[in-house]
């Protein structure tokens, strides 16, 4: 297929449009990683004596743990001591408006189509913008407050609802659960806390958008939402990342609880640089994601479409422990140049009538590799849990890579788990079909990678379905649209 | 069994037998194998399959061929067809002439060593070992270590054998636990024709553990089926069977496991040449505390290749299974086309499945897929056979025997269906009308 490589090269040609610096200057800790950057953190957030020392046994856990190598990826060491763990845009006062924020600020985000105050009139959209690990505007606050729903920054709910943070955090995602878990709860940063009270049906999608900026800074964000009894939110998290030539490590944590009958939607665009052309740069991106499905009837969902980041080492996964809860993952994952990937979940089904589904649909182009990485375990008093999982890839070009890595594993004789996947390119007659009817080759290919991804797409919210399909055609510019 | 138990063995080995063609391979296997040591959870290939206790009981590595056992009592594990059947032994891993017989004139059976000291000596020293590159672990390099008394039979060009070949691997462990590791290398010469059957069986109340490796060779236009059946109660066994399809070819396996305490098969496939087909079927019924492990890989190294695989399993009382099954399909093997299924039946709620299919891709222009379904009994289909007056029991049986018979139905030699069909009503405990 001449016309594909073609395509293919011209997709290698075709260079990160999110790529620009914003200049403000920022409040920086010192490079490395020590007992005093920890502490550095910790005062620089005026924490709490508890949050610090949870903090210092996450680090002095780190300090014992080596760093894995069993996922399907190749990058050079990481120094940790070369990067800057905590850096802050300057930001004296409180803000109360939009106005008040940095209007270089507001530019870059209105580059990227996003402009807060815009979200805010037209979508009904709270947006809790995080610019290099601090919060710098949260609206719709008030609203929100009305319902008795907490949504803020973590280290303002540290301060404020402390009795909270310290009950649920770490409580999915514990310190001691990996690598980069633990050196997250070690220097976490900032992140997004949202609680949901009883009953209480958040009225509108919670959204963060998260942005690396300063240079060598590595962020490290910290979600916790917790849903009460019979509530149900619906969050987003979106990312664009400036061009950068080194590499950024970024090592999140996500926790999500479900008590009786609560419901999570949790939808993620991802789209960092993920370096040039070369394979040069880009982010690494090696995210913890956990939900529980603690009470009754619950349900969690992730959602993600993820298009950028040199290293995607991501695995949002549902703990299935209360009975008749349901988990649910759909993921996009498309690979690059020399992007690489290794993503899945992990669905463990703890209660009785549990069920999950799984479709993961990968896309891999020039030289990059896209994995799936996935597993489904059904203990043994799991009776009568359900599984479906449809892993299917798709391979554009002679040079990328198609993985699958499944783990079934059942305990029990009432349950059942289905398994299916698949790997195939683009077939010619389908091209051949559409340019029949006057439709080119760029366009058709376009059309059919939307297709491949429809049944992902469709679990995204309004506000965000728009934007995914615009990131999966300029990731994949040149050779499918 | 420390490492240097199975040091002083080796020592022994490589003096009494000092003369052979093979001291250096094994060498460098037992070197290899001093490295690795035996496989433990953490070993990726080994995670859901504690092999390591096996090794804590004290075997013994026999390589003379010092046990006498009588043709009778080879007569007790003979399969059905015999007659018309080449039929070679292994005692202890050490393969017997006295024993064995050889039917057909176009099968060549040699001592290993001196095939490889011969005029198969190219043969030899290209294909033994291939599979260590699949197999990145102790176990296979301890086979490879003691290599001694195995066995190569070649098919030379053109030839069809007409009559099947059995491979009995009998364990003595009438006085003292015995580990034994047969080892042969099959060369399947340009457009011909074999077919193989093997089985593992163990004589005595002392425990037994079979390490076996088998290569097998297939030539550009040849056909080879291999047909394994495992029904050894008690007793552990790991099983390598590695296929190189270096010329255009056909191959066909069917691995049937019924018991054994620990067992392990690793079956991997090569497609070296363009337009290679090959079809793997697997079927495990395990109960009691038994633990079957079985991994496949499908290596499509060439392009425009085919290949088929099904592996059903049933597990019943504590048994533990593991399925995993790799494709790989490297950059040149464009146009391949690779189907896998796994298929499992829980019947007890102590029973358990571990299963992994997974695909490694490298090439675009591929259609590849797997399926793997865990599951129990359709409920429906057992209301409609009750509803017609089966009793529970029969129509459980029924319908499990249905399921395995998808795979049975491969086995292209008559008798050896039968014989196998057989066993596996009696283990579901309903005689066949």
């Amino acid at each position: 297929m001449n016309e594909g490589l073609s395509t293919i090269e011209q997709t290698v040609l075709s260079d990160y449009k999110y790529g620009f610096v914003t200049h403000i200057e920022a409040d920086e800790a010192p490079k490395g990683l020590s007992e005093d950057i920890v502490r550095f953190i910790s005062a620089k957030k005026n924490e709490p004596q508890w949050m610090l020392e949870w903090r210092l046994k996450a680090y002095r856990y780190w300090l014992t743990l080596k760093e894995p190598n069993w996922a399907n990826v190749k990058y050079p060491a990481i120094n940790y001591q070369d990067i800057i763990y905590y850096s802050a845009p300057k930001q004296k006062v409180k803000l109360n408006s939009m106005d008040e924020v940095d209007p270089e600020l507001r530019r870059t985000f209105e580059k990227l189509g996003i402009s807060l105050d815009e979200q805010k009139r037209l979508s009904g959209v709270a947006v809790d913008a995080v610019i290099d690990s601090v919060s710098i505007a949260t609206t719709f606050k008030e609203q929100l407050a009305e319902q008795g729903i907490i949504f803020c920054s973590m280290s303002e709910a540290v301060q404020d609802h402390p009795e909270l943070v310290k009950k649920y955090i770490g409580s999915v995602v514990p310190m001691t659960d990996n690598y980069f878990a633990a050196l997250n709860s070690a220097v976490f940063s900032d992140g997004s806390f949202c609680y949901i009270p009883k009953g209480v049906r958040c009225p509108m999608e919670l959204s963060t958008y998260f942005r690396i900026n300063a240079e060598n800074t590595g962020q490290f964000e910290r979600t916790l939402i917790v849903a009460e009894e019979g509530s149900y939110v619906s969050y987003l998290e979106g990312c664009t990342a400036p061009m950068r030539d080194e590499n950024q490590l970024h090592a999140a944590v996500v926790e999500l609880i479900a008590m009786d009958k609560a419901e999570i939607k949790y939808s993620t665009v991802q789209n960092w640089y993920p370096g040039d052309k070369e394979g040069n740069g880009g982010i690494y991106n090696f995210v913890t994601k956990r939900g529980i499905c603690q009470g009754v009837g619950s349900k969690i969902s992730w959602t993600q479409v993820e298009t950028g980041s040199a290293i995607t080492w991501k695995y949002p996964s549902v703990i299935l422990k209360g009975d008749n809860s349901v988990g649910e993952f759909y993921s996009v994952a498309v690979t690059n140049n020399h992007q690489q990937a290794d993503t899945g979940t992990k669905m463990q089904h703890i209660g009785k009538n549990t069920r999950s589904r799984i479709v993961s649909k990968g896309i891999s182009a020039g030289f990059s590799n896209n994995s799936y990485r996935g597993l489904v375990h059904m203990g043994k008093k799991a009776t009568n849990a359900r599984n479906f999982s449809q892993c299917d890839s798709l391979l554009l070009g002679d040079k990328c890579g198609a993985h699958t890595f499944p783990y079934i594993e059942v305990k029990n004789s009432t349950s059942v788990a289905e398994h299916e996947a698949t790997t195939s390119k683009i077939g010619e007659d389908q091209i051949f079909y559409c340019n029949q009817r006057g439709i080119d080759t760029e366009t058709a290919v376009a059309l059919i990678i939307n297709g491949f991804a429809k049944e992902v797409m469709n679990q995204l919210p309004m506000e965000f379905a728009v934007e995914a399909q615009k990131l999966l055609a300029i990731s994949l510019e040149g050779s499918v649209g | 069994m420390t490492i240097e138990l199975f040091k002083e063995y080796f020592e022994q080995l490589q003096q009494a037998d000092h003369k052979s063609s093979l001291g250096t391979v094994r060498q460098n296997a037992f070197n290899a194998f001093s490295k690795m040591g035996i496989p433990g959870l953490k070993h990726e290939e080994w995670k859901y399959t504690r092999i390591s206790g096996v090794f804590n009981k004290e075997f013994k590595v026999p390589f003379v061929a010092d046990v006498s056992i009588t043709k009778a009592e080879v007569d007790a594990v003979r399969l059905p067809g015999h007659e018309e059947a080449n039929e070679l032994v292994f005692v202890n891993g050490i393969f017997s002439f006295e024993l064995s017989k050889i039917f057909s004139k176009d099968l060549t059976v040699l001592p290993l060593e001196e095939a490889a000291a011969n005029e198969y000596k190219e043969i030899v020293s290209t294909h033994l070992g291939h599979s260590a590159r699949y197999q990145k672990d102790g176990i296979n390099a301890l086979n490879t270590a003691f290599v001694h008394g195995g066995v190569f039979i070649h098919v030379s060009k053109g030839k069809i054998v007409e009559h099947p070949v059995y491979i009995y691997n009998i364990t003595d462990a009438r006085f003292a636990p015995i580990l034994s590791q047969p080892r042969s290398l099959i060369y399947v010469g340009v457009n011909a024709q074999m077919k193989l059957v093997e089985t593992f069986s163990t004589m005595g109340e002392q425990e037994s553990f079979t390490n076996q490796v088998l290569e097998m060779v297939v030539e550009k236009d040849a056909h080879a089926e291999y047909y394994k059946i495992q029904n050894d109660a008690g007793h552990s066994q790991v099983s390598t069977t590695h296929i190189r399809q270096i010329g255009k070819s056909y191959t066909h396996t069917v691995t049937i496991s019924l018991d054994g305490s620990i067992v392990r098969n690793n079956l991997n496939v090569i497609l070296d040449a363009d337009h290679c087909e090959s079809h793997l079927y697997g079927l495990y019924l395990m109960k009691g505390d038994t633990h079957v492990d079985n991994h496949t890989v499908v290596d499509n190294v060439q392009p425009n290749c085919f290949s088929n695989e099904l592996y059903k399993g049933i597990m019943d009382g504590n048994a533990t299974g593991v399925f995993n099954g790799k494709i790989f399909v490297e950059p040149d093997a464009q146009k391949t086309n690779a189907y896998q299924s796994n298929k499992n039946i829980l019947l007890s709620d102590s029973a358990s499945i571990n299963a992994k299919p997974q695909l490694e891709i490298f090439a675009d222009d591929v259609k590849c897929s797997h399926g793997c379904t865990v599951g129990s009994l359709d409920e429906e289909a057992m209301f409609y056979l009750r509803s017609r007056g089966i009793s529970e029991k029969t129509a459980r049986s029924l319908m499990l025997h249905a399921f395995a018979d998808n795979v049975l139905e491969h086995i292209n030699l008559p008798v050896i269906r039968d014989y196998v069909d057989e066993l596996i009503s009696e283990r579901l405990g309903y005689e066949m009308v």
